[in-house]
């Protein structure tokens, strides 16, 4: 069977500074029990504007305007550099600030619990107008507006979760129901906010790569957050209603969750259902979280920092037939951490990197660059995580060592060559493997790279039903050319096995 | 340390004593995993969970310390734990962890 391919990316960020405060768990948190502290004091004085959050250099990666190679050119810490001459729209996709995102989280409301107010519906309706793709259609969809007295009451007196810009209460968001709490202003602004950042990835995949939308059979959502009542709590299905907004009316799809990992189980099973010619385009795709905005602020706040964590990321990915130029992706090179595997870091990365490696006979030198958890250091080490893209190429080249393929000398090589800088935001899933599939394709197609490996790992513990740890991973290669598939096999092949067959015969025969 | 392993320590000490409980860290960086040992000995540094002011003063070792390798299977330690010790600034961790200990822990062996 002919490998699936990656025909196409998109990657997004929304700038969110007010979210930052009232919708991150961290300071959500606080201000339960700690309202008056010195952080949510300070917290304010700590938050970048969007010109400040669109030059920084891990963003500019992020939507393809710098590659991770330029990136490394920048000296860490990075919060105080910039890209000079800095743009909003990138390669792959955009950042978007807060106020025409939270207009987008209105035009993709269907059941009208989002209210924003007049002269703030006014204004987006202009910004969006002067969007680059943003077609009227959808913004037709924000409708007039709401008076600012009964949005105020929505949110004083109904449980309606408030909505706010440059530190103004600007709309809110409805609960749907009096006591399910599955059905809450909290929850569901939540899952408008990763529907709505889920649609502007799938808008930019569509943009960027000059996609048919109808050509979209099957779509997979890949996020971490839940949407159903109090009779089906995780019911879905955010895959068809990020579909509806973003126009693939020939799809159906489905929600594919295991925490950070998800985006790479998303990829396999979409790679799966092409190449079994179940469906012949498959869009992975997921929206972002405002719960992890400012999770590690106080750290960040303490080292005299910007809050870096500001915005929700989204990306979206087309999986398509074998074109005969586009990577493909080895399900036969697909690594697993499975039930029986152990939670030992060596026992981990032997499932998902040695392991795959060995049914194709490969070294661990032989795959050009891994994609790890691509997490920003720049966010992480100030908070005393450390570098995780760079713990994770130093376990794999360890491996490598013992393994007998790496000198214990060549590690810091290996890392160098292999390994790349982390650049996405700490949203969970949005940082794990795919960050590079965008650029992965670009080094496979301009023969930068041969392949690369996409890692997905995720910390199942978080969700109390299991202690076991999780990851996939899977190898995306340069397209050897168009296969024939209705032949099977080659007249080549077809002429060596008939001559084989008679010297066999033929040997045979002189024995006797 | 979580709110919720700090609980489990707390509930552990309660029902073993203290000076049958040992804490043993795999943190990745010292920087944390001396917090997680400041957290079982003086308390937690940051006042948040079941342990802040609470001084339990326990025996806790970082899995790259000689007191515990030397303690378990070389073999099952190499198995579990060789990859890391590779990895890891194990120096820098013990310096830390120790550093916590000596000050904090109750216990003088």
């Amino acid at each position: 069977m002919a490998h699936a391919v990656v025909k196409g990316s998109g990657y997004v960020l929304i700038h969110t500074p007010d979210m930052i405060l009232h919708n991150g768990t961290t300071q959500t948190t606080e201000k339960t029990i700690n309202p008056n502290s010195d952080y949510l004091k300070n917290l304010p004085e700590h938050i970048r504007g969007f010109e400040e959050v669109v030059s920084y250099p891990p963003n500019q990666t992020y939507i393809g305007n710098i590659t991770p190679e330029e990136l490394k050119e920048y000296k860490m810490p990075w919060y105080d550099k910039k890209v000079e001459g800095a743009d909003k729209v990138g390669k792959f996709g955009e950042i978007m600030p807060q106020n025409e995102f939270i207009g987008l989280m209105k035009i993709v409301d269907t059941f009208d619990l989002v209210k924003l107010e007049k002269k703030f519906t006014e204004d987006v309706k202009q910004k969006l107008g002067n969007h680059h793709f943003m077609k009227e259609d959808l913004i037709t969809r924000l409708k007039e507006g709401e008076e600012i007295e009964n949005i105020k009451k929505s949110v004083e007196e109904q449980g309606a979760e408030g909505l706010y810009n440059n530190g103004e209460l600007v709309g809110c968001v409805k609960r749907a129901h009096d006591i399910d709490i599955n059905l809450s202003a909290h929850v569901l602004f939540e899952n408008l906010v990763v529907k709505a950042s889920g649609v502007l990835a799938a808008l930019n995949l569509i943009e960027k790569n000059d996609i048919d939308p109808d050509e979209v059979e099957y779509i997979i959502e890949c996020s971490e957050e839940a949407c159903g009542d109090m009779n089906q709590r995780g019911g879905g299905n955010f895959a068809k209603s990020i579909g509806e907004m973003a126009g693939f009316t020939n799809a159906t799809g489905s929600d594919t969750r295991g925490f950070c990992a998800a985006p790479t189980h998303a990829m396999i099973e979409a790679a799966a259902l092409v190449e079994a010619k179940v469906f012949k385009n498959v869009v992975v795709v997921a929206g972002g979280s405002t719960a992890k905005l400012g999770m590690n602020g106080k750290d960040h706040i303490k080292k005299g920092l910007p809050v870096l964590e500001d915005a929700v990321g989204g990306f979206a990915l087309i999986i398509g037939e074998n074109d005969g130029v586009n990577p493909i992706l080895r399900t036969d090179l697909v690594g697993r951490h499975t039930v029986g595997t152990g939670s030992s870091p060596q026992a981990v990365i032997s499932s998902l990197v040695t392991e795959p490696l060995d049914k194709g006979d490969l070294k661990i030198t032989d795959i050009n660059k891994y994609s790890v958890e691509m997490q920003n250091p720049d966010i992480t080490k100030p908070a005393g995580a450390g570098d995780v893209p760079k713990a994770n190429y130093k376990m794999i080249g360890a491996l490598g060592v013992m393994r007998k393929e790496l000198e214990r000398t060549q590690l810091n090589d290996f890392i160098e060559t292999h390994g790349m800088e982390g650049w996405a935001p700490t949203q969970g899933h949005i940082p794990s493997g795919v960050p590079y599939v965008g650029f992965a394709r670009e080094d496979i197609l301009n023969n930068k790279i041969k392949n690369a490996m996409i890692i997905g790992k995720g910390s199942l513990f978080l969700g109390r039903m299991t202690n076991l740890f999780d990851g996939v991973s899977i190898v995306m290669e340069k397209n050897p050319g168009k296969v024939d598939e209705e032949k099977g096999v080659s007249e080549e092949e077809i002429r060596n096995l008939v001559a084989e067959a008679m010297r066999d015969f033929a040997s045979h025969l002189l024995k006797e | 340390m979580d709110l919720e392993n700090q609980k489990r320590v707390k509930e552990a000490t309660e029902k073993y004593g203290e000076e049958n409980v040992i804490v043993l860290i795999g943190g990745a960086e010292a920087e944390a995993a001396g917090l997680a040992a400041e957290t079982v000995t003086a308390g937690d540094p940051t006042f948040a969970g079941p342990l802040a002011g609470v001084q339990l003063g326990l025996r806790v070792y970082h899995v790259v310390e000689p007191e515990f390798k030397e303690a378990v299977d070389p073999d099952v330690y190499d198995e579990q734990i060789g990859m890391m010790e590779m990895v890891l600034d194990v120096d820098e961790i013990i310096e830390e962890v120790k550093g916590i200990r000596d000050e904090f822990c109750k216990f003088n062996d």
